[in-house]
């Protein structure tokens, strides 16, 4: 059993972990449940986090590797109580039915916004391809992702 | 709450009515990770986790079983076989006793649950899980329903739907074609897998939270598991990860082996299989074959049929029986048939059992009344949309379905109509036409089809709802009711008719999870039926509240009845307004009952499966789609340019959920007609267990033009909730478009004179290999 410092939304997350723990696992196991497990085979996205603010699956990852880097989780999107502007836009156009793959897409989302930020509709659709969502049919997510890109273009937030 | 804030007396509209673009309710929750699934709950201390062991052979006798390694790997705390049942090891939703949580003595497909470990870890159980020694002697298996012999086993009784003499009229008809095609089954791939979460409490007690859209159901099965009565059992789910129908009996297992466990030991457990297991262990949507037989003439009028339906069951009936069923009540779709006969095959096979999946039987219905319009229109030359709208149903004659019921409510003629209007059909088909004479590779193709769908369970006694009412001395209430929230929306609708009822902000409602212990013997959410039965059985306790309410301002203020009113957030009694909250605290003081238990059943519907007749369905969902794809005929490949949807959902409860489900269904329904292939391998294990190998659509795989429009001018002509429109699960069907452009750009490189049989899911090979034959023939 190893011990495991990560910085978590700003908080150090310290804890032990196994060397076969993932990622998602520890985030799991420490009361960040906003990161889903949705395929156990890095296919889904409802896993996706942001480490140093790239993105990736927290199931293809051992926590172990994340020692002393800086992840962001669904909990830390929101700043200081506020919805961030893409969160408010997956909540006022709809992006979400059952909800399970709704973090992982707001993480997608964030990263895509960050490199790009103002994607185009094949962009956001092509940036999407290692997330799931099996109950919107994508239309909303997209819309809400478009929404989101024109209000943070705008400072309009 | 609104009890601290300022009241408005002059309020105008509460928010949150009926007919108000009202998000989904936990929407805020979902956006910041704070929503609760089952996985996410707090682990009470000395929580336990179980795992499923699963059999290794698709059909065999266990000879011996070695689990010794198992019970000493680091964490084990037990192991489980069907010996440690301690009722019934059974989990048969349809009673036939052919459904064991662990096998007993023989293993009847590859994945079935042998045994169970339960753990202080998940890893550590499903470690131990793989020391397990199990031999067994193979038995033949029957894996594809294309080998099953003229007496091969069924797990159910078959059905027949029969009117008029469909040998003579075969017979007599002037053109007549038969074939078979194949339709693939699909895996639900719910985004939240399979979990159950099983608390025991003192006597037989245990509470279980459930991923399952039958709450009432995994209460009853994990009773009878247990050999407990019913009232030991509370089964509670708040909400699913998605559904599909991959959680009305499917959730049963887990639940059991769950409850079990904890009771065996004491200590909660939970068990969560990885999606390997969820996908190999748990049934899916039913492949099937049909043959047809069809007799028309020269105009392309149908003049009768002759259906089998051939479905793969798996190894027991599990809903079989009504999802072959309601194959059969959709092999008409939209279209009059003079004669028909269309009979059912519920296979057995050595294969995982399948089970209901949005739809449930009534898609691979459908496709057979669309193949054989297609053979009708390319055996005439022929466009496949002048067959369909020749064939419809009438609205005073040629309008009763192969089960002898009526369509008195038919909108698909005006569904077509306006869809083809929108769309730009007819100029568009002239365009592809030039469009593939001049390109020799790409073919496009189009293709307009329409839906209807019979809502109503065909179990006539499963139409019936409860609901709990509870209003609160500050004017707050409590809402519960039998139906399960997976992301549908139900919860919000419903809690939206509640609001409107007492004029009161959709704030003030609160929702609660769904759980036996409060609305008992529910039927699943499923067929559709979600809010129409919830929806009007908590318009009724609230009724039942406000009438109450009524009574007392009566009598409290000496006004007749006619002069109350329910006003935004008050209560006009008489000359005066008295604010909702108030009334209520005066109710309370004066002694009245301020909760209530709402009922519903569905009226005039009845069926008799024996003599194939009656009127199952309470009213028909309509609705069209207009699809035009581009096809690469050197790879099969293809792109779907656009489609066009007009769906019909009576007066819309909610038009953006209701958009929702039309936008999802569809893709799903096109990810089953296109990309979504299930294989199993001769012996019997299933190769396409995760997303990695199963395609899935991706948010990249859609139309390129995507436009939907719900139909306004729509009104259920039957008195459900509001005149609204069950909206669930007839979208899915519209991706029949998709399939039926595709056929149609294959159709083109033999001049549209030779039917494409184009099999589901059509994938690029598909499309390939029908491109070849037809040039081959052609
Ligand atoms: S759980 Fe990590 S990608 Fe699906
Ligand atoms: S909302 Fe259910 S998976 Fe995306």
């Amino acid at each position: 059993m190893d011990f495991v410092s990560i910085s978590v939304n700003g908080t150090e997350l310290a804890g032990p972990a196994e060397p076969r723990n993932l990622l998602v696992e520890f985030l799991r196991a420490n009361g960040l449940t906003g990161t889903h497990v949705g395929c156990d085979t890095s296919q889904c996205g409802a896993c996706n986090v942001l480490v140093d603010g790239k993105l990736i699956k927290s199931c293809t990852a051992f926590a172990v590797e994340l020692q002393g880097r800086s992840v962001t989780t669904i909990e830390g999107v929101a700043v200081g109580g506020a919805l961030h502007p893409i969160q408010r836009a997956f909540h006022d156009y709809h992006g979400l039915q059952c909800g399970f793959c709704t973090p992982g897409m707001i993480i997608a989302a964030l990263a895509l916004l960050q490199e790009n930020t103002k994607p185009t509709e094949d962009e956001i659709r092509a940036f999407l391809a290692g997330s799931i969502c099996r109950c919107t049919g994508y239309q909303n997510i997209v819309t809400a992702i478009q929404a989101a890109a024109e209000q943070m273009e705008s400072g309009n937030v | 709450m609104t009890r601290h804030e300022p009241l408005d007396l002059k309020k105008a509209e509460i928010s949150g009515g009926v007919a108000t673009d009202r998000r989904h309710d936990s929407a805020h929750k979902h956006v910041t990770g704070e929503a609760v699934y089952i996985d996410d709950m707090a682990e009470p201390a000395g929580t336990l986790h179980a795992y499923l062991g699963l059999s290794t052979v698709a059909h065999g006798i266990i000879k011996s079983m070695d689990l010794g390694a198992v019970a000493a790997a680091p964490g084990v705390v037990a192991v489980l076989t069907h010996e440690d049942v301690p009722g019934t090891n059974d989990i048969s939703p349809a009673g036939l006793d052919d459904e064991p949580i662990f096998a007993p003595d023989k293993v009847q497909f590859l994945g079935q649950p042998v045994f169970a470990v339960v753990a202080e870890t998940r890893e550590q159980a499903r470690r131990a899980c793989s020391l397990a020694r199990i031999e067994y002697e193979d038995l033949p298996a029957l894996i594809d329903i294309a080998e099953a012999g003229e007496d091969a086993r069924l797990v159910t009784k078959p059905l027949t739907l029969q009117r008029g003499s469909v040998g003579p009229a075969l017979q007599a008809a002037p053109r007549r074609i038969s074939g078979r095609m194949r339709v693939g089954g699909q895996d639900h791939f719910y985004l939240e897998g399979q979990i159950a979460f099983a608390m025991p409490g003192e006597d037989q007690d245990v509470t279980v939270h459930s991923s399952t859209q039958h709450p009432s159901e995994v209460q009853h099965m994990v009773a009878h598991a247990l050999g407990a009565p019913s009232h030991a059992v509370t089964v509670e789910v708040r909400r699913m990860g998605g559904g599909f129908g991959g959680k009305e009996t499917q959730a049963n297992l887990f639940a059991a082996v769950a409850a079990i466990a904890a009771k065996k030991t004491g200590r909660p457990v939970k068990i969560r299989p990885d999606r390997d297991d969820d996908m190999t262990a748990t049934g899916k949507r039913h492949d099937f074959l049909i043959d047809y037989d069809v007799g028309f003439d020269e105009e392309g009028r149908i003049l009768g049929v002759d259906f089998t339906y051939s479905a793969r069951c798996g190894f027991s009936a599990d809903l079989s029986g009504p999802v072959t069923d309601r194959a059969l009540f959709h092999c008409d779709n939209t279209y009059y048939y003079p004669s028909v006969r269309a009979i059912s095959r519920p296979l057995y096979t050595n294969t995982v059992s399948n089970t209901a999946f949005r739809g449930f039987g009534g898609p691979q219905g459908m496709l057979g009344a669309e193949r054989i319009i297609d053979e009708v229109a390319f055996a005439l030359g022929r466009d496949p949309l002048e067959i369909r709208k020749r064939n419809l149903y009438g609205e005073t004659d040629r309008n009763v379905t192969p089960y002898h019921q009526t369509v008195e409510d038919s909108e698909a003629a005006r569904v077509i109509e306006e869809l083809e209007i929108s769309a730009g059909y007819a100029d568009r088909r002239r365009e592809i036409a030039e469009f593939n004479e001049r390109s020799p590779i790409v073919k496009r193709g189009i293709a307009l089809t329409p839906v209807k769908f019979g809502i109503s369970f065909t179990a006539t006694h499963f139409n019936q709802a409860g609901a709990l009412v509870h209003v609160y001395t500050d004017g707050s209430i409590h809402l519960n009711h039998g139906g399960t929230e997976m992301g549908q929306g139900l919860y919000v609708k419903v809690a939206q008719i509640v609001a409107e009822e007492f004029q009161v902000d959709i704030e003030q409602v609160k929702i609660t999870a769904t759980t036996t212990g409060k609305v008992p013997n529910t039927s699943a959410t499923a067929a559709s039926s979600g809010s129409d039965l919830n929806g009007m059985a908590a318009q009724n306790a609230a009724r039942q509240i406000k009438d109450r309410l009524i009574d007392f301002a009566t009598g409290q203020y000496e006004v007749p009845k006619e002069q109350i009113e329910f006003l935004p957030g008050r209560v006009r009694v008489g000359n005066q307004e008295i604010p909702f909250a108030e009334l209520v605290r005066q109710a309370y003081m004066a002694r009245i009952q301020l909760s209530a238990a709402g009922f519903y059943k569905t009226p005039k519907i009845h069926w008799n499966r024996d003599k194939g007749k009656g009127r199952p369905f309470y009213y028909f969902a309509y609705g069209a789609a207009c699809s035009e794809v581009s096809v690469d005929t050197l790879t099969g490949e293809y792109v779907v340019e656009r489609t066009d949807i007009l769906h019909e959902t009576g007066r819309s409860l909610n038009r953006a959920i209701d958009i929702g489900q039309i936008e999802g269904g569809f893709i799903q329904g096109m990810g089953w007609l296109t990309t979504e292939e299930l294989v199993w391998d001769d012996k019997g294990r299933l190769r396409t267990h995760a997303p990695s190998t199963y395609k899935i659509p991706l948010a990249s795989d859609r139309p390129k033009i995507f436009n939907v429009e719900l139909a306004d001018w729509g009104e259920n002509r039957e008195k459900t909730v509001h005149r609204s429109k069950a909206v669930g699960e007839p979208p899915f069907m519209l991706a029949m478009s998709v399939l039926h452009a595709l056929s149609d750009a294959v159709a083109s490189v033999a001049g549209h004179k030779i039917c494409p049989r184009l099999d589901a899911p059509a994938t690029p090979e598909r499309v390939l290999m029908a491109v070849e034959r037809l040039r081959a023939e052609g």
